[in-house]
């Protein structure tokens, strides 16, 4: 599965594009799009220029966690940087 | 140090006018990302994993307190309290907001910084030795040149859109402590024997992922033809550089497919035809910015100091610091200060806005308001009286900077990696923090002697791997993390690059090769040789088998 | 597409028919074939070495920014007026952006055609710097021949 992630234009925030086409910091509460789907609601996105920076796809699991080849990568992005837990959304507390 | 004059301020101040103008453009719209990314990274705006980033120049790594001072503000007022302190002496905000970037740019241009150029295919900042002025080597200060080079190629109109990046590295001293030869341009200042100073040229150095040592392609250039010099090679790779690969587009590679020779030739036709008197700079000028290098004003002292004997004498700590962080300067009674921002377990290069503003304070209260940032991602108090030393030493331990490594093992490179960049394959910084826990001893890495090691987290080698004594390059397997050794590199004056050993290892796996190779280096250490000389002497089989026997 | 000129020193659209161009491989291939031409392109790649005596007969050499990145034309520029002094128009084609005109200019060019951003745009981009470090094809002082100046009238 797929979903919608950017960063915010004005602050550079980690971003998802939730099912009410709101931006959510949350990656669990980011829309799951199967297929065709996920690049028409990027192409969506995208339009959005005074929102986000840049947005693209990534793989999911069917619980809203990162998968695949950028789990890494998009763990990070999720949560902050590994080497600063006070830094980034990990240090609310999520 | 330099000061700006009303035509440095006026066009640093238009930049950031010319920025908030585009800044605004693009918040409203007007300016598509595509459209504003150029723009942006023409000012060191980059676009990060968190958040943006903003790279600010520290011109040949020379900072005056209020400079310090002034980024210690920028830390605090518009990131996260704190700075990241780069190999080619600049400084990075992880966390600053696209709205306030001008406005951070305009409190830059109060204290006479910048990020111009700091991104993109143009010339970037000029880096210098950090012992300038003060090292005991040089042959003189090669700032003034530096500072040349930093006005000639700031808007260059014909340079601003070259093939690939573009880096200019100056030192004056036979130990190269600004890694001339794996620059872009790399200048050597030196006396030939006429007794004249002048500079050998080096061009086609540099890392990444096609790694070169650089060709000398003039022994000797007069000093006062530096800029046409430089505008011959620029202008010769501006057309003839490859365009069609970004892989293949920075200059070693078109000085490694013409051959040093013929390229040389190309850069000196081209020279020969250029109308060298509006590139040059006249007497008057060269003289004009050397004045404000002029050293500042030493107390005339013996070389030994009584009062730093007795304290060295009645305190190990301070004498341990002083035997790994302290330098020779070229004034008697004086003293280099290394501060490392390497502590145990810490990030490279990182530094709160409190450090930041306690070393501005011990700046100006011992080291003629200078600080200097090196390549190694450390920072430096310049000319340091020795009576002095142990009140330094106190302010820098109150502060959590008096960290005794410099040159050893736990003195790592790393670039910021996968925690923050979005080029990155992998992490950097975690093995970094593992490798100085693991050898956490001060005796034991003193004992190791000069140990350089460099890590990066993907093939472009902002960590500098390739000439690391122990070089660790991060590669992404499917989604994991591995990391690949080489061994044997320098980017000094014996510059060379490291070879690979072995097979990705797993970062469990990485820490332990590193522990490994450091006990072969110590179980086959000839005299004091260092590790690098060892293992030139052995060559790789020796730590191959250390490595394959534990596997 | 929008061609924009120098005129009195302010960048204006010009309101004129194309002029009839020739690439500098088919001009030197057949001179007599292309007498009418009074445009000459010349290609990124090109040599200019031997540039000279292909000059004359053109009042317009047109160089090309293949994409913004490409840089190539503005070394370009700069040779055809510095080296070769070329006195004509050098116009400028392809991806130009309105933060770049400025560059342009110092290299040599006073013709741009230009898409995107209007005529006021352009125009106000080539204001936002008043003084220059390096001396290049404009004719401006460098910075440092100011300083000089300066010191001497002191």
């Amino acid at each position: 599965m797929k979903a919608v992630t950017a960063n915010r234009l004005d602050d550079g925030a980690v971003v998802y594009l939730d099912e009410s086409g709101q931006w959510t910091a949350e990656l669990a509460l980011a829309a799951r799009y199967e297929g065709d789907d996920a690049e028409a609601a990027l192409a969506d996105a995208k339009r959005r220029a005074t929102e986000i920076a840049d947005g693209y796809l990534i793989e999911v699991t069917e619980t809203g966690a990162p998968a695949g080849r950028t789990t890494l990568r998009e763990t990070i992005r999720a949560a902050g940087p590994t080497v600063r837990e006070d830094l980034g959304y990990q240090a609310a507390g999520r | 140090m330099y000061r700006y004059d009303e035509f440095d301020a006026t066009l640093v101040a238009e930049r950031v006018a010319q920025f908030r103008g585009q800044v605004a453009r693009r918040l409203s719209g007007e300016l598509t990302e595509d459209e504003f990314k150029p723009l942006r990274l023409m000012n060191g705006l980059y676009l990060q994993l968190h958040a943006y980033m903003l790279r600010v120049a520290i011109p040949y790594g020379t900072l005056s307190s209020k400079q310090m001072r002034k980024l210690a503000f920028i830390a605090r007022r518009y990131d996260k309290g704190y700075g990241h302190f780069t190999t080619r002496q600049n400084i990075q905000y992880n966390w600053p907001a696209l709205a306030d970037t001008p406005d951070i740019l305009d409190a830059l241009a109060e204290a006479e910084m910048h990020a111009i150029q700091t991104s993109g295919n143009c010339i970037r900042n000029v880096t210098s030795d950090q012992y300038a002025g003060a090292a005991a080597d040089e042959v003189e200060d090669p700032r003034p040149y530096a500072e040349m080079i930093r006005q000639w190629s700031t808007f260059h109109p014909e340079f601003s859109f070259l093939p690939r990046k573009f880096k200019i590295a100056v030192t004056a001293s036979d130990h190269d402590r600004a890694a001339v030869k794996v620059h872009d341009i790399g200048l050597r200042l030196y006396r030939n024997d006429k007794g004249e100073a002048g500079f050998e040229v080096i061009v086609g150095g540099g890392l990444g992922r096609t790694p070169y040592v650089g060709h000398a392609i003039r022994k000797f250039l007069p000093k006062e033809h530096l800029l046409s010099y430089l505008e011959a090679i620029l202008r010769v790779y501006n057309l003839q550089g490859r365009r069609d690969n970004i892989y293949k587009a920075r200059i070693k590679i078109l000085v490694n497919a013409e051959g040093a020779d013929n390229f040389a030739a190309m850069v000196e036709k081209e020279w020969a035809a250029m109308k060298k008197t509006d590139i040059d700079l006249p007497r008057e000028e060269i003289e004009r910015i050397g004045a404000y290098f002029a050293p500042p004003a030493f107390e005339t002292l013996p070389e030994e100091s009584a009062s730093l004997e007795e304290q060295r004498r009645r305190d190990p700590d301070f004498a341990r610091w002083l035997r790994t962080n302290m330098a020779a300067h070229k004034t008697p009674g004086y003293a280099i200060v290394n501060v490392s921002l390497k502590p145990v377990g810490g990030v490279p290069g990182d530094i709160s806005d409190g450090q930041m503003e306690a070393l501005a304070d011990l700046a100006e209260d011992y080291s003629f308001d200078e600080i200097r940032a090196t390549h190694e991602q450390n920072l430096v108090l310049p000319h340091v009286r020795k009576d002095d030393l142990c009140a330094v030493w106190s302010g820098l331990k109150r502060a959590d900077l008096a960290t005794p490594n410099i040159g050893l093992v736990s003195d790592i490179i790393a670039c910021p990696g996968l925690d923050y960049c979005t080029l990155a394959n992998t992490r950097s910084i975690p093995i970094a923090q593992r490798i100085s826990e693991r050898f956490a001893d001060l005796g034991d890495q003193e004992s190791l002697g000069e140990l350089k090691i460099k890590i990066s987290g993907c093939i472009n080698a902002c960590g500098h791997h390739h000439v690391g004594h122990i070089g660790i390059l991060g590669v992404d397997k499917k989604g994991e993390e591995f990391y690949q050794i080489t061994l044997g590199g320098s980017g000094a004056e014996d510059a060379s690059l490291g070879d690979i050993v072995g097979r990705g290892l797993s970062a469990d796996a990485t820490i332990d090769a590193v522990e490994k190779i450091v006990a072969c280096y110590r179980a086959n250490r000839q005299d004091n040789e260092r590790f690098l000389d060892a293992y030139r002497r052995l060559g790789a089989e020796p730590f191959k088998e250390a490595l394959y026997e534990a596997a | 597409m929008k061609l924009l000129k120098f005129n009195a020193g302010r960048l204006v659209p010009a309101l004129e028919e194309p002029p009839v161009e020739v690439s500098l491989e088919d001009w030197r291939a057949n001179p007599q074939a292309h007498a009418g031409a009074t445009a000459l392109k010349i290609s990124n790649a090109a040599p200019l070495d031997d540039i000279a005596g292909d000059l004359s007969g053109f009042s317009v050499v047109i160089l090309a920014f293949p994409g913004f990145k490409d840089g190539r034309a503005y070394s370009q520029a700069r040779l055809l007026r510095e080296r070769f002094g070329y006195t004509g128009e050098v116009r400028a084609c392809g991806e130009i952006l309105r933060d770049q005109i400025f560059f342009m200019a110092r290299c040599g060019f006073d013709a741009f055609e230009f898409s995107g951003a209007d005529a006021d745009s352009a125009a106000a981009a080539l204001k936002d710097f008043s003084h220059f470090y390096q001396a290049a094809a404009d004719g401006t002082a460098p910075v440092w021949r100011r300083r000089l100046a300066r010191a001497a009238a002191a």
